[in-house]
């Protein structure tokens, strides 16, 4: 349980410094890597809930697809790589106080509503409880959600060609 | 473990996203923090799973998850096609539908 504290203290401490880097840095190279940073995170605190196949395909589509396709975004877009100044616009301070105001409202029901909760993280799901529940209660959303990938695909490749 | 480590840290990172959707002029940078809210969520399905004992928080986790994979090609796609219009992708001069 030590272990398990220490682990989650070290992920969250990077999670919360490469979250704010990406939302501060002037580099947006740079906002990509620290993006990266923060998936690794949440893929390393599914390990520690004990949902080892979400942190699988966290890390298979997230940093292996996600952050490439940003990159990628990034390069096509001739985005400048150095350091740039105008990357935030005139709403910063207003931003400033909303994303304070939303967290400080979110602490202040967590803290009230799930105070001391202990998580018993010795009875896990496995990874075959989740297959099941997928293919037998929650097989016509999966089929749903293929399809939408499907005409995402479809659509992104339509918007994005040279015609 | 408190459930509410979990809460509170997807509660910042939530916030974290918000500011950066708010502030940022850059859309590719706008994207990355709709990313940064998707995982928010994420941890707390899968969390809110593991505190009742269910698979269903994992399972939904996987579908936000695909949802995500298929945001962010549509958007870039859309951002792409921003920067041959305009050779610009600043969304503060993407104002064409204002009113």
């Amino acid at each position: 349980m030590v272990a398990q504290q220490i682990a989650f203290g070290v992920t969250a401490f990077a999670m919360v410094v490469g979250a704010v880097r990406v939302v501060t840095t002037k580099n947006v190279v740079h906002a990509a890597l620290w993006l990266m940073l923060v998936l690794a995170g949440v893929a390393a605190n599914f390990i520690l809930l004990a949902a080892e196949f979400v942190a699988v395909v966290q890390v298979l589509v997230y940093i292996g697809a996600i952050v490439v396709l940003f990159l990628f975004g990034i390069m096509l877009t001739r985005a400048p790589i150095g350091r740039e100044s105008n990357l935030d616009n005139s709403m910063r301070p207003l931003s400033l106080v909303v994303g304070l105001l939303i967290f400080g409202l979110l602490a202040s029901v967590l803290a009230k509503q799930w105070g001391r909760v202990h998580l018993h993280t010795a009875n896990v799901q496995r990874t075959s409880d989740v297959a099941q529940s997928i293919f037998t209660q929650y097989v016509v959303p999966f089929e749903a959600v293929s399809v939408v990938l499907l005409a995402a695909l479809v659509g992104a490749v339509v918007i994005a060609r040279r015609d | 473990m408190l459930l509410n480590e979990y809460l509170f840290l997807a509660a910042f990172l939530f916030a974290a996203g918000v500011y950066g959707v708010l502030a940022r002029r850059n859309a590719v940078l706008v994207l990355m923090s709709v990313e940064l809210i998707l995982n928010a969520v994420n941890i707390n399905l899968v969390a809110f799973g593991a505190f009742r004992n269910s698979p269903v928080g994992q399972v939904f986790a996987l579908f936000v998850i695909a949802i995500a994979a298929a945001e962010v090609g549509v958007g870039l796609a859309i951002v792409l096609l921003i920067y041959r219009n305009r050779r610009s992708i600043d969304l503060s001069e993407v104002d064409v539908m204002r009113g």
